[in-house]
């Protein structure tokens, strides 16, 4: 286990909870969105961009950067919040979220944020795309490593699974994939309507290395990436169990906000919830 | 009737120009699905093997991919059959490729039904009308080996999505190593002012056929190869339609979304004239061989001819 100062797990508490405080305030001004999904891997995407990755918002372009694709595009909400965090965009789009004209588009679009390393939301790409950034880090001898978000959900998409023997054959380390497992799709609870499970052994048996986390622990994030990044000759996914809604405490577990933002009433209470800022 | 020298077909005139092309271009990277043999991709494979990627049976994967390489600086070439590499990884091209506008080159063989005893399951007769759905991708369908070589060449110098379509069977010679193309270009091939046919690919020498035939019975026809499909060369059509008393167009593709369509909705809003339309009308084809096919969809000189003479005759 790495040592990790207490200073900075609370800082990245600080700042994780500042990004669902985002998340209900973009969502519930916009009227429409996926709370849940957003909520549920704020800790994941906070630890990538605040202590795992390597990426300078001064230079967006700079070729040795890790690439990160939200591959479950839904959750957008909160990967533009932690972009907004990071200095890449403006915090004051955020509200703009989903409205006409505005760059903050209702999935992943990199027509109007290049920033954004692709476009994503039509479930299964993701991590495919990552294959073809991670092929091009091999090739051209870099070290950058490409991290792709995919839904539990999404791994129903056989894609998904064209793209995990294709990385495991290609031994490309330089890949690593996060599951944000919180056990709801659209339409209800995962093992109800295509159980994905022994989804650990199922990414073993494809050779993958497989860690598994509570994907709200800070500390169990922060070492299992570290430890990921020492894998070499295999991807890696790290299997984060999640809580759809996380957070909030009526939208935890309720998969009523999978695609529906918070009322004027429910954004109060959440905000509330949430701790006013100072 | 002119006895045509068949060429390479125009899959292999692909694979080769992609393997000398590959010294030159360095961002140069081949994905391919199982099918490296027969789109000939395999040349460059086995001469830059760490720039070849054989994605197996899997071609979503292999689109995607293509897309993730292209945003990284490379200039992937991704081939497959073009049933198989459009049809089945049609949405992975749109979001990856189309909704960002990368640079990556589609390289589809056995496009049409001149695929022939392969049967149904392996002819593409759609695949122009999916692929012009993307908002500016570039569409080619050379028509023999020399048209290929330069397509090829060509569209590496361009930064944008492209299509390109190549067939199976060896392509009846039309051009030679130094015929001019224009890039999003047409070619016109005889000059008349009658009648204008128009094709593309594997049926342009019927429309020359057709050409000589017409002559004899002293109807001068303009023939042009429509190798760019999108963006449609509209001046050209304008000067047709304006000049010639209309236009046949003869195409191994289904009637609907197929170029003729597009040039029946493109001259009904600027310069209607008469159109007729060649091509597979509503169905799939079968095994057989080309020649065998083609007749029986109606692709055949003869049909061209009286088109033609349809539209020479003032009838509708």
């Amino acid at each position: 286990m790495h040592k990790i100062e207490i200073q900075k797990i609370e800082k990245l508490q600080s700042i994780a909870k500042d990004i669902r405080k985002d998340v209900i305030r973009m969502t519930g001004e916009a009227g429409s969105g996926h709370p849940g999904g957003s909520l549920s891997c704020v800790e994941i995407l906070v630890t990538l961009f605040f202590h795992i990755m390597r990426h300078d918002p001064a230079n967006p372009e700079w070729k040795d950067r890790d690439r990160f694709l939200l591959s479950k595009g839904h959750g957008v909400p909160a990967l533009y919040a932690v972009l907004a965090k990071c200095g890449y965009i403006d915090q004051n789009l955020l509200l703009t979220l989903r409205k006409f004209g505005s760059p903050l588009q209702g999935h992943p679009d990199k027509r109007f944020l290049p920033v954004l390393e692709a476009s994503t939301g039509s479930l299964g790409q993701g991590l495919s795309i990552g294959v073809g950034m991670a092929l091009a880090g091999k090739i051209d001898k870099k070290d950058h490593k490409v991290y792709v978000v995919i839904g539990d959900g999404e791994s129903q998409e056989g894609q998904v699974w064209e793209a995990a023997m294709f990385c495991s054959f290609h031994k490309l380390d330089n890949l690593c994939a996060i599951m944000d497992y919180n056990k709801f799709q659209l339409d209800g609870a995962i093992k109800e309507i295509l159980d994905i499970e022994p989804v650990v052994n199922k990414w073993k048996s494809f050779g993958w290395e497989v860690f598994e986390v509570n994907g709200h622990s800070f500390e169990e994030l922060i070492n299992a990436f570290e430890e990921a990044k020492k894998v070499k000759g295999k991807p890696q996914i790290i299997i984060a169990h999640t809580i759809k809604g996380k957070g909030v405490s009526f939208m935890e577990e309720n998969n009523y906000f999978h695609g529906k933002a918070p009322t004027k009433e429910q954004k109060e209470e959440a905000l509330r919830e949430l701790g006013k800022d100072p | 009737m002119r006895e045509w020298n068949l060429g390479k077909p125009t899959r292999q005139a692909y694979g080769e120009t992609l393997a000398e092309l590959g010294e030159e271009y360095p961002e140069i990277v081949v994905l391919d699905a199982d099918l490296s043999k027969s789109t000939h991709t395999y040349i460059f494979g086995e001469k830059f093997p760490e720039r070849f990627f054989n994605f197996g049976i899997a071609e979503a994967n292999m689109v995607s991919a293509a897309a993730g390489l292209a945003a990284s600086g490379k200039i992937p070439f991704c081939s497959s059959f073009a049933c198989f590499m459009i049809n089945k990884a049609f949405e992975q091209i749109r979001i990856g490729v189309a909704g960002s506008r990368l640079n990556v080159k589609f390289v589809a063989s056995h496009g049409g039904i001149s695929v022939g005893e392969d049967g149904f399951t392996q002819q593409s007769v759609e695949d122009i009308a999916l692929m012009t759905t993307f908002p500016e991708f570039t569409i080619v369908v050379p028509a023999d080996e020399f048209a290929t070589k330069w397509t090829i060449r060509e569209c590496v110098k361009h930064p944008e999505p492209v299509y390109i379509r190549t067939g199976r069977p060896r392509a009846p010679i039309i051009y030679d190593e130094n015929t001019k193309f224009e890039w999003k270009g047409t070619k016109t091939l005889e000059k008349g002012e009658d009648v204008t046919i128009i094709s593309y690919g594997l049926t342009l020498h019927m429309a020359l056929d057709a050409h000589n035939k017409l002559l004899k019975k002293g109807i001068k026809s303009r023939v042009i190869d429509f190798y760019t499909i999108k963006p449609l060369d509209e001046e050209t059509l304008l000067k047709a339609s304006e000049e010639t008393k209309g236009i046949v167009i003869i195409e191994e593709h289904l009637l609907n979304g197929g170029l003729g369509s597009m040039v029946a909705r493109f001259l009904s809003d600027k310069n209607p004239c008469k159109i007729k339309t060649i091509g597979i009308n509503d169905a799939y084809a079968e095994s057989g061989k080309p020649d065998e096919l083609f007749e029986k969809f109606g692709l055949t000189v003869e049909n061209v001819v009286q088109k033609a003479e349809e539209i020479m005759s003032n009838g509708r």
